[in-house]
């Protein structure tokens, strides 16, 4: 984990209300591993506590955030301009666990889709050939659909048939052999118990979201009940198995 | 050459900068990122006889220079700590410890008191007696002076080791309640804790923590806890570790100046993990900028002055 400056390259909204954020380092190179279902702590001036950001994109020394602008801190990241500094804390939390024996299948909702899109280029690397189900609300509101499009198998869904399948991601998800199959899922927490409930199998990986203080386990403020005990998301999950989750 | 050392109740601590409890947990998360050893001590995550979860989440909020809480004491409770976390800490943490305990009766504070002071490994007991996110323990013993003397007294009886208690701000007037502690046998005081407050959800209208209520902390309240540390020092003999807002290597100085012996760091921790670091590492130039030789020489060196 460092906390490095960074500069804001190209950051713009490539829907209403979310952004597309580039990061590079200024001259310093970045020795960290990055992994996909990680996420990195942002100092924006004028804000105390630091904002939790998941990470979309990682590579050349860039690193690529998908936000939405939801509070005050957001919005300030949203008006940032390119040449603009920032502090940045990464990498944050326990990702996802690649798991080469079984095909993958990512189940994204709205901006819970941006860290499956370098989960998806990870798995790809590893030699696998997973299928993508992006879920929004309406047409309007789609983001990365072509960039996972480029990759993968992608499926979308909108819940008023506006654009894709008509229906939640649920809706599109094919039955699913737990010997030969995985899903790996990040979105809010409505899609997230709907998926809990679909795919009953342990190897299913969550990721949650939560308000956070400190982002690297010290302050307790984003700790949840499990099966095994308490869990901070920060720094056990964000990501947690299926079989660890009480639902 | 700084001179950096203080002696705290007769404990020597190599500078005066101590992470605060509930904010450093037991040490493991800042060691990995820098050698925890470089500090003059730390007061690891208040422990109280269970294991507690702490309350309902959302438990933090953003605030203008600072943050709320409202964890309410999660920690591992006190075997664990005896247990696990101790023996672990001893593995790579070889400076003065600092054990803060919590309690809801004073039954269990004296339990635990004496439990954590007969540890080789801790050197000072601070008496958490000012959590204002739980019901029925610390802020209730914190706001009264009868019930602060009870609990310090019959801590101090079963702690052979210097025994600090935890003040909050939210008392009807904090220096009451330290010389109630001073009174009860108290080694020394530390003071504050985070203040009361709350924020709203403009859009959901609503308390934007699930306990409505949390306490605040960071640079907002240093001048209300400087304040207060200046007032204590007055009206106490015994030790001061002062906290509340402090951030930088100045803050500590001016912390000093008010009464502070040694001086606890909390929030900053949490928004930059490596702010005592940076504090201590900054502390010997901006001591020569002052014309300080001497640090421990500050500690109520702004006092004597007439309003």
């Amino acid at each position: 984990m460092v906390d490095v400056p960074m500069l804001v390259g190209a950051n713009a909204e490539i829907a209403p209300g979310v952004y597309r954020m580039q990061l590079y380092t200024d001259g310093v190179a970045l020795t960290e591993e990055l992994r996909p279902g990680q996420f990195v702590n942002l100092k924006i001036d004028g804000f105390y506590l630091r904002r939790p950001i998941s990470i979309c994109d990682w590579s050349h020394g860039v690193l690529t955030l998908v936000y939405k602008a939801v509070g005050e801190g957001t919005r300030h990241l949203s008006a940032m301009e390119e040449g603009a500094a920032l502090r940045v804390l990464l990498p944050l939390g326990n990702g996802y666990t690649l798991l080469p024996d079984k095909q993958p299948v990512l189940v994204g909702g709205g901006v819970g889709i941006p860290p499956l899109y370098y989960l998806c280029k990870e798995l790809i690397r590893a030699g696998q050939k997973p299928t993508a189900i992006l879920g929004f609300n309406t047409a309007s509101e789609v983001f990365l659909q072509s960039a996972f499009a480029a990759l993968c198998d992608t499926i979308l869904t909108t819940v008023d048939g506006s654009a894709g399948v008509k229906g939640f991601v649920t809706d599109a998800l094919p039955k699913l052999n737990p010997d030969t199959s995985t899903v790996y899922t990040c979105g809010p927490e409505a899609m997230l118990r709907a998926v809990f409930r679909s795919v009953e199998f342990s190897s299913v990986q969550f990721s949650f979201e939560e308000r956070m203080g400190c982002g690297f386990g010290a302050c307790m403020c984003c700790s949840c009940k499990t099966v095994t005990g308490y869990k901070r998301i920060c720094k056990d999950g964000p990501v947690l198995r299926r079989e660890e989750i009480l639902w | 050459m700084v001179d950096l050392c203080v002696s705290l109740a007769g404990v020597g601590l190599q500078n005066p900068v101590i992470p605060a409890s509930g904010c450093f947990g037991f040490g493991r998360e800042f060691a990995e990122f820098y050698d925890i050893n470089l500090l003059g001590a730390f007061s690891f995550k208040g422990t109280t006889e269970e294991p507690r979860f702490g309350n309902p989440l959302p438990r933090v909020a953003d605030c203008p220079s600072g943050m709320l809480n409202s964890v309410g004491l999660q920690n591992p409770g006190m075997e664990k700590v005896l247990t696990e976390e101790l023996p672990f800490l001893k593995t790579y943490y070889h400076q003065p410890l600092i054990a803060n305990v919590g309690g809801f009766s004073v039954r269990e504070y004296v339990s635990n008191t004496a439990r954590i002071a007969a540890e080789e490994q801790v050197d000072i007991v601070e008496l958490n007696i000012s959590c204002p996110n739980v019901q029925g323990g610390g802020h209730a013993f914190g706001t009264s002076c009868a019930a602060a003397e009870e609990v310090t007294k019959a801590c101090k009886a079963v702690c052979p080791k210097p025994l600090f208690v935890k003040l909050t701000p939210n008392a009807a007037n904090i220096t009451d309640i330290a010389k109630a502690a001073e009174a009860a046998g108290a080694d020394g005081i530390s003071l504050i804790n985070t203040l009361l407050g709350m924020r709203i959800d403009l859009k959901r209208r609503r308390p934007v923590l699930a306990n409505i209520a949390g306490g605040y902390s960071g640079p907002g309240i240093f001048p209300v806890a400087l304040r207060m540390v200046y007032e204590t020092y007055a009206a106490v003999r015994i030790p001061i570790m002062g906290m509340g807002g402090v951030s930088t290597a100045r803050d500590v100085i001016e912390m000093m100046l008010a009464g502070a012996t040694a001086v606890q760091v909390g929030a900053a921790n949490l928004v930059d993990p490596y702010a005592c670091k940076y504090i201590i590492e900054d502390l010997p130039a901006v001591c020569a900028e002052l014309g300080i030789t001497r640090l421990s020489e500050m500690t109520g060196a702004a006092h004597g002055w007439s309003a």
